[in-house]
């Protein structure tokens, strides 16, 4: 009887191990082995810390790096926000039917690949596009207006891109708040404001931060929006990675860029539940 | 002394459906008020618009004799405890009781104090720091109540909060109850389906019935004195026939039931007459049994039949009796002196009541 409930755990975890080692372990160490070697010829190398000194030597890397962070903190943030009350409503205000549709509202958006999604964007916001060409029909504006390829465009794409990872962390923690407490609030003196910050936000932190991972990390590691909707002026640090990798052939570097990549977004994470005081298995679970 | 709550032809509509219908009712101060009703009765929908959550469709509401209707609920003076309690579960006892005083800036020293005297009160001194789910249903029951009081309202609402505690705790939580709110001195409003719960606490129990209230009085008014055919089926048990009146002399009257049996029974002052038709309502514990006719000599109604069955119940144990000639059982307590322990299935049986224990109604009005 054991023999065989061992026999049926291994087979229920094979996949599981198999996808672990092969797709995400192998290839991890296979690039740390990578990222810490230096070319000296032709089919030679030796181990070397050369390739993160290059990152720390060169500005325009670091400034990148620190710039993808900050906007990456940035588009969550704003994404908390606009998905916050939108989760609310859902999750309390919202009954019935109009609570499903909704849902499925936040979720159309995923119909279509991302790559569509971004063209979308770009034909609402470029100069010939539709917004452009309202605001001159306006009057508004003399001339046409490029709103793309600059920061805001690329964090309007990010947030749009992300809002379902927010929202549903958030409708899932709110909706296991009773009604009965919030009122409870209110009948006892609160005010809409105190209510929220002391019983709807701590109720639903570990849904807060568990939606901030999964976004802040969607955005940190997006490349298709950045890549369209940002200009010469908006690097992304995936662009540095991709362009080691495939222009530059410098596999070394590029190797060298993912880790840091790998230990920057750990670290924020790390960073984010210690700040509020939640564990990963307390958000994730 | 201006009453601490008063009600006056309150109305709430949802739609098209009346869920209070014209409800009128006032509460002395420092009195423990009950509103006992089958769920789905609109009690809840009473409560609810006390406390802030609804607003009346028409009627006032006041307290200490002002009008609340324009009060939000954060403010009104009145407190809920809700049915399934509702602490802030992110919160320990202390930060949950002083959660209200902290709402209306008291300084932190006043609040730890408040807090620690309504945790004494409460006797559970000490658990401040515990956190809410720790802590046992009366406990829990008990911290919801002080969390209310330290705000000391003027009425404190309480939505059958003893509805999801285990029967012996509930036995011991309504005199536990009872002796918080003499302690308090607070007026409590409390709503519930449990009829045991309403009797034992209260000083004044209205009992109501789609939208209405069908009377509104002590336990023993309740019980002995129903108004409505509603609260004598509702408050109790009885043993209910219908059928027409036959003659009514006075008070009295007799009563021919649709199943063949002819009952005396009293009116009550309540308007009956003969050919109208009656329902008639008697109490399980009014009924004397004996085990000869001659021991009934005094009773106006005197049936025999067999037993059918035996409802073990401790206390209220009771029998089933089938009459000859009628095909419906009589519930009869057996009375706790022993004579009759050892009563068995089919063993014959005399049975009989004053015709003043026969409550008679209108057929219809329920």
């Amino acid at each position: 009887m054991r023999a065989e409930a061992k026999l049926g755990l291994i087979l229920l975890l094979t996949p599981l191990l198999l996808w672990l080692t092969l797709l995400i372990l192998i290839p991890h160490i296979d690039m740390a082995l990578v990222s810490l070697r230096e070319r000296v010829g032709v089919g030679e190398y030796r181990f070397s810390f050369a390739n993160y000194w290059t990152f720390l030597s060169e500005p325009l890397y670091l400034r990148t790096f620190l710039r993808t962070a900050v906007m990456s903190i940035l588009a969550t943030v704003l994404t908390l926000l606009i998905g916050f009350p939108v989760a609310y409503y859902i999750a309390k205000m919202a009954r019935g039917r109009m609570r499903s549709a909704l849902f499925l509202l936040c979720l159309v958006p995923f119909w279509v690949s991302e790559l569509v999604r971004t063209f979308g964007w770009m034909i609402l916001l470029r100069e010939t596009g539709l917004i452009s060409n309202l605001l001159q029909y306006l009057g508004l504006v003399d001339g046409p207006v490029e709103m793309l390829y600059n920061d805001a465009a690329i964090m309007v794409g990010l947030i749009y891109t992300s809002m379902l990872f927010m929202v549903v962390p958030l409708v899932t923690t709110l909706e296991t708040l009773p009604d009965e407490v919030i009122e409870a609030g209110y009948d006892l003196g609160g005010n809409g404001a105190s209510v929220l910050r002391e019983i709807i936000i701590p109720h639903a932190t570990p849904g807060i931060v568990s939606g901030c991972i999964v976004v802040f990390m969607l955005s940190l590691g997006n490349y298709l929006t950045p890549i369209m909707l940002g200009g010469k002026d908006s690097l992304w640090f995936t662009e540095l990675i991709y362009s080691q990798f495939i222009v530059r052939f410098n596999w070394e570097l590029g190797a060298a860029f993912g880790f840091l990549l790998l230990g920057l977004s750990s670290a924020i994470v790390w960073g984010m539940l210690k700040l509020t005081g939640q564990s990963l298995e307390k958000t994730m679970g | 002394m201006t009453p601490d709550l008063e009600c006056l032809t309150l109305t709430k509509r949802f739609g098209d459906t009346l869920a209070v219908d014209e409800v009128s009712f006032d509460v002395p101060r420092g009195s423990f008020f009950s509103i006992l009703g089958p769920s789905g009765c609109g009690k809840t929908t009473v409560m609810r618009m006390i406390a802030g959550f609804l607003e009346p469709t028409s009627g006032d509401i006041r307290i200490r004799g002002r009008s609340v209707l324009d009060t939000p609920p954060n403010k009104r003076p009145v407190n809920m405890v809700f049915q399934h309690l509702a602490l802030f579960p992110m919160m320990n006892i202390a930060d949950n009781i002083g959660y209200g005083l902290r709402r209306a800036g008291l300084p932190r020293d006043q609040i730890a104090r408040k807090v620690d005297e309504a945790l004494d009160r409460i006797g559970l001194p000490g658990i401040g720091q515990r956190k809410v789910d720790e802590l046992s249903g009366g406990q829990k029951q008990r911290v919801a109540i002080a969390r209310c009081m330290v705000l000391e309202p003027e009425v404190l609402l309480l939505d059958e909060p003893l509805g999801a505690l285990d029967l012996k705790l509930r036995e011991r939580m309504k005199v536990e109850l009872k002796s918080l709110q003499a302690a308090f001195d607070t007026t409590f409003v409390y709503i519930t389906h449990d009829q045991s719960e309403a009797l034992v606490m209260s000083d004044h129990i209205a009992v109501m019935n789609e939208g209405r209230f069908e009377q509104v009085g002590s336990g023993q008014d309740l019980y002995y004195r129903p108004a409505t055919a509603f609260v004598a089926g509702f408050v109790g048990d009885s043993n209910r026939w219908s059928g027409q009146v036959e003659r009514v002399e006075g008070d009295a009257l007799i009563l021919r039931t649709d199943s063949g049996l002819t009952l005396r029974g009293d009116r009550h002052d309540r308007a009956l007459s003969p050919g109208d038709r009656a329902e008639i309502f008697v109490r399980p514990e009014a009924i004397r049994i004996a085990p000869s006719a001659e021991d009934l000599a005094g009773f106006d109604n005197r049936l025999s039949g067999t037993v059918t069955s035996l409802l073990f119940n401790g206390a209220d144990s009771r029998i089933l009796v089938k009459d000859e000639g009628s095909t419906e059982e009589i519930a009869v307590n057996l009375p706790q002196s022993g004579e009759f322990a050892h009563l068995a299935r089919g063993a014959q049986v005399h049975i009989g009541w004053a015709a003043a224990q026969g409550n008679c109604f209108a057929a219809g009005a329920s």
